[in-house]
């Protein structure tokens, strides 16, 4: 977005901020109707980005028609709620626009993960070790060769890991939970599972390189 | 990719991971970077890190870099 876009007046660029974003941050803390006008360009421009990315998303997660579009409407509604408190926060690293593409993108990306426990496609407790060889590619008709591999995989998740990490686990990787769905349930978030998981990976490799199943990481890098 | 190699991704952890909440901070810098062509993976890598390992926060990254495609004059 160039500054020929808009009908507001110019007005000095603050310091580190390019011209564009200085326009925006001007518009938006005026009062009157140059700030409505911005704020009316700055939720078209929200909302087409919302569109978009639930467009981008939706079939993946089997929301269409007028729940996607109503998920979009309500992303770009509360992000540019959250960009208006917040604007005092922008500190010119990137272009204003960008900054606030990604309140959208987070909004689109929340509402999704909600919607999935409207109808959750398994129980959250269930383990369906059987779809391991398929998440990771093994050939069903080299079996002998991965058995004794899945078998100890599935040993250090019962040895290794904590309750807590256990559980994420087996939701996230066995059941296919999507990590913000789960953090929802879990009343957690998006960084603490990540976490957790990454933590969980590392003594489940680490495992099975202490048995041979795997090689070490100077192995592996070379 | 064999499924030994894909699970031994899946478990490979990057020391240089610096988790969800940075790279989340941090995202809209490193997207506008990306969309203009510099080698962020070089200057961030430990954002880069992440971003491989972490669906949602990939996921969010793709998002945005086609929010800014976009809105591109």
């Amino acid at each position: 977005m160039t500054s020929s876009h808009h009908g507001w007046d110019e007005v000095p660029t603050a310091r580190g901020v390019d011209p564009d974003s200085a326009r925006w941050l001007q518009a938006l803390s005026d009062e009157g109707p140059r700030r409505e006008s911005a704020q009316a360009e700055l939720y078209a421009m929200l909302l087409r980005a919302a569109r978009r990315e639930a467009a981008r998303r939706g079939p993946g997660v089997r929301i269409t028609g007028p729940e996607l579009e109503d998920l979009a409407y309500q992303a770009a509604g509360d992000a540019l709620l959250a960009i208006t408190q917040k604007a005092g926060q922008f500190r010119g690293e990137s272009r204003f626009t960008t900054w606030a593409c990604k309140f959208v993108v987070f909004e689109v990306s929340a509402k999704i993960a909600r919607h999935f426990w409207r109808h959750p496609t398994r129980p959250l407790d269930a383990e369906n070790w059987d779809r391991l060889p398929d998440r990771f590619g093994f050939d069903p008709a080299r079996e002998s060769e991965w058995r004794d591999l899945l078998a100890a995989l599935r040993r250090a998740v019962d040895t290794e890991l904590t309750p807590r990490q256990r559980e994420v686990f087996v939701a996230v990787a066995l059941n296919d939970v999507p990590p913000d769905a789960l953090a929802i349930k879990l009343g957690s978030n998006r960084n603490a599972l990540y976490k957790m998981m990454f933590d969980a990976r590392r003594k489940l490799r680490a495992a099975l390189v202490a048995n041979g199943y795997l090689h070490d990481e100077e192995s592996r890098c070379s | 990719m064999n499924g030994w190699t894909a699970l031994d991704r899946f478990l490979h952890t990057d020391p240089r991971d610096v988790g969800c909440a940075e790279a989340m901070d941090m995202l809209h810098v490193y997207a506008d970077l990306a969309a203009a062509g510099v080698p962020v993976e070089q200057r961030y890598p430990g954002i880069a890190a992440h971003l491989r390992a972490c669906g949602p926060c990939g996921e969010d990254f793709e998002g945005l870099l086609a929010a800014i495609a976009g809105e591109a004059p």
